[in-house]
């Protein structure tokens, strides 16, 4: 069993691609940050990426880093997201940590997963541990039954692709640009690409698209064709304007009824 | 031992050590790779490419005559007996990558991975930089093979290391400040990194020294053993021995593995890093990553960092942008766990003592980097006493650290100068002109790194 594909299947149930959203805590305040994550829930977000601060995010664009930063200089780390995972749990969403890998190897692989499955957390999503590096976090993922979301690329060989999502549980993470997050103005053409060449292997398990998407129509675009649609510079963008939880509440509405627009994922 | 290869060997690129790396990059618990799947493939493509490479005659070639006619290798050795009097009398002798054409020995690991930038078809290179050498190192190659080339720098160096920036925008880069983090070189290789995966189709990321993901501990090592295969060889023939101790500064690591390399073997021969000790390890404010730091992950490879409890990156802090990195190399990290190399730290006064010393009684002015080297050679001399014969390396000349040293020192502007800080801007006699550095230097051994 897994809570991500569970919910991913609810929201297939009703007709619709799930929608994921990532705020990082910490920014602007640990408070603050969780408010916001809470509002998206209610706004529409089925699960919600619960982002660790990190000093080297190398996958984030300017908008993600400079909230990173705010947070990391604050002292912010991987011990708050356990507060986090708890209230978006409590607000009805499926909680998923997004860190790097670092700060999770310094809290210790096995407390981590304890401590994450406690706290009612799905499990984490680690955008710079391929499965070649895993041996550890598989075995505690498969201890506490957590769910291990990995990435897959444009440029991922097929052999890749089959044995990422071998490793994965919950869903895949397919990054649909070459690139760092970051909203883009269209959905790049090799998001379809990536999930086409990615079903071919997938099995049961689902497939989020995440990298670029910003508005509701690119997640209805993006939710034609992918189980979730995966959204964090347009979330983090709102709170660096100061728009808050009400903003990020808007951002989730606009974007649910883009997935409910699109209707059944292809 | 024998003294057969007397002369310089050719060009070596087979792995050094059986056992490390292992195929996928792990020199024991350490490497391996840390990033973002869609880098994956790029790195793959490198790894096989280099694979193919080393072993190609042409390349082979071709890479031995850029050495000898571009580069200017063999670098020689030189004794330096009258800094050594302040070493115990211990024999000193310096490996010359000062000498090689821009300035270190960056310039030896640069024309190898442009060379495999163009067999892998790229028009692009890209490259971060912290002292500026291995960016005017990359900037030169891409003049030289007709590749465009971009360079990140974080701001702080920009200004610390301003004549490099002009060198390399003379030879046709684009300098790039980095403004994020830290704004030094940790910051610098996540933009470069940022750049990569963006535009990984038409660009190819010559990475500077032995860490980040792997190919790039190997391949680097790879590239720089050279100086140590020459000085080994050298060693021997002039001495008919080989040396007690081989010492060299570690930033990332790559002029140390470049000169350990070919001595891992000889048992008898110690293997000395020198870590960037900043104000003292005890201050924190240092770029000591083994003495001071522990085990995770940092650009893209396991190994000894400086971090806090949360996993975060603590900045460091150098004298020497080239050593200003809070990781290092992973088969560094590899070494120190088995015991076959040892890591010290130097402050940012103890190099600076050697660099005036080294001035002042070889008339060699060294890159401040390769002077945390000479702080570690005067104090392992005393160590070891009359009879032993150290091997240093002197990865750089000095010429774009002329204003830090200035500054230190207090060269040029006489309102300034501290009494005992170190050099006078009068012509004094020797003893006095290194007043300071015999307080490290001198009698007390153990006040020393
Ligand atoms: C002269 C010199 N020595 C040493 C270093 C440190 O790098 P590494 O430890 O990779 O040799 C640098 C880096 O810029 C350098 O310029």
């Amino acid at each position: 069993m897994s809570m991500l594909a569970d919910r991913i299947a609810a929201a297939r149930a009703e007709g619709r691609a799930a929608l994921i959203a990532y705020l990082p805590v910490g920014y602007p305040d640990v408070d603050t940050s969780v408010e916001a994550m809470v509002a998206a829930v209610e706004g529409g977000a089925d699960a919600l990426e619960v982002g660790v601060p990190y000093s080297d995010p190398g996958m984030e664009g300017p908008v993600i880093q400079e909230a990173m930063d705010v947070a990391v200089r604050a002292g912010v780390g991987l011990p708050d997201v356990l507060p986090a995972v708890r209230a978006v749990a409590a607000a009805g969403g499926v909680p998923v940590v997004m860190s790097y890998w670092n700060p999770v190897e310094r809290y210790g692989v096995d407390r981590f997963a304890d401590d994450l499955a406690a706290a009612g957390g799905a499990g984490a999503i680690t955008p710079d541990l391929i499965p070649d590096e895993a041996g550890p976090w598989i075995a505690a993922t498969d201890r506490t039954g957590l769910d291990r979301v990995f990435l897959v690329a444009p440029s991922s060989t097929d052999a890749r692709l089959a044995a990422t999502v071998a490793a994965s549980r919950g869903f895949v993470y397919a990054a649909s640009t070459m690139g760092v997050t970051g909203t883009r103005t269209t959905v790049s053409s090799t998001a379809g690409e990536l999930v086409a060449r990615t079903r071919l292997v997938a099995g049961d398990l689902p497939i989020c698209v995440g990298l670029g998407v910003s508005n509701g129509d690119q997640a209805a675009e993006v939710a034609r064709f992918a189980d979730g649609v995966i959204v964090g510079s347009a979330y983090v963008r709102e709170m660096l304007d100061g728009r808050g939880a009400e903003g990020v509440r808007a951002l989730s509405a606009e974007l649910a009824e883009g997935v409910r627009r699109a209707g059944t994922p292809a | 031992m024998t003294t057969s290869a007397v002369s310089p060997p050719e060009t070596r690129l087979e792995p050094a050590q059986p056992g490390w790396p292992d195929a996928t990059g792990h020199f024991g618990v350490f490497g391996g790779r840390f990033v973002p799947e869609a880098l994956i493939a790029a790195l793959d493509e490198l790894t096989e490419a280099y694979r193919a490479m080393r072993v190609d005659p042409a390349f082979i070639e071709e890479f031995a005559a850029l050495q000898r006619d571009y580069t200017g290798r063999p670098s020689p050795i030189t004794e330096v007996p009258r800094f050594a009097e302040h070493a115990g009398g211990a024999r000193i002798w310096l490996k010359r990558e000062d000498l090689n054409h821009t300035g270190s020995h960056k310039i030896n690991n640069v024309l190898g991975q442009a060379l495999l930038t163009r067999r892998i078809g790229k028009q692009r290179v890209i490259a971060e930089t912290g002292a500026g050498q291995h960016g005017v190192a990359t900037a030169t190659a891409a003049a030289l093979m007709g590749l465009s080339c971009t360079i990140y720098m974080g701001e702080e160096d920009t200004r610390r290391q301003a004549l490099n920036v002009a060198r390399m925008r003379l030879l046709g880069a684009e300098v790039v400040p980095v403004t994020t983090g830290s704004r030094t070189l940790k910051d610098a290789i996540n933009e470069a990194f940022r750049d990569w995966v963006t535009n990984v189709e038409t660009t190819n990321y010559v990475f500077g020294t032995v860490a980040g993901p792997h190919p790039f501990p190997e391949m680097v090592r790879d590239f720089q053993r050279v100086i140590g295969d020459e000085a080994r060889a050298q060693v021997l023939e002039r001495l008919g021995r080989l040396p007690d101790a081989v010492l060299a500064c570690v930033g990332g690591g790559s002029n140390a593995i470049g000169i350990f390399t070919a001595f891992v073997p000889d048992d008898g021969v110690r293997l000395v890093g020198l870590e960037a000790g900043g104000d003292g390890v005890g201050t924190g404010r240092h770029a000591a990553t083994i003495t001071g730091g522990t085990p995770g992950v940092l650009h893209g490879a396991r190994s000894y960092l400086l971090q806090d409890e949360n996993g975060q990156t603590i900045e460091s802090h150098s004298i020497s942008a080239g050593l200003d990195y809070p990781g290092v190399g992973p088969e560094h990290s590899h070494l120190h766990d088995i015991g076959r190399a040892e890591y010290r730290a130097v402050t940012d006064a103890e190099a600076m003592e050697a660099f005036a010393l080294l001035c002042r009684t070889e008339g060699i002015i060294p890159a401040i980097e390769s002077a945390h080297a000479l702080a570690g050679a005067l104090v392992m001399g005393r160590e070891l006493g009359p009879e032993a014969l150290l091997l240093v390396n002197l990865s750089g000349r000095g010429d774009k650290d002329v204003e830090t040293a200035s500054r230190w020192f207090g060269l040029g502007d006489r309102e300034h100068v501290e009494p005992g800080a170190g050099m006078d801007t009068d012509q004094q006699p020797l003893e006095g002109a290194v007043t300071s550095g015999d307080a490290v230097a001198g009698q007390d051994a153990g006040e020393s790194a």
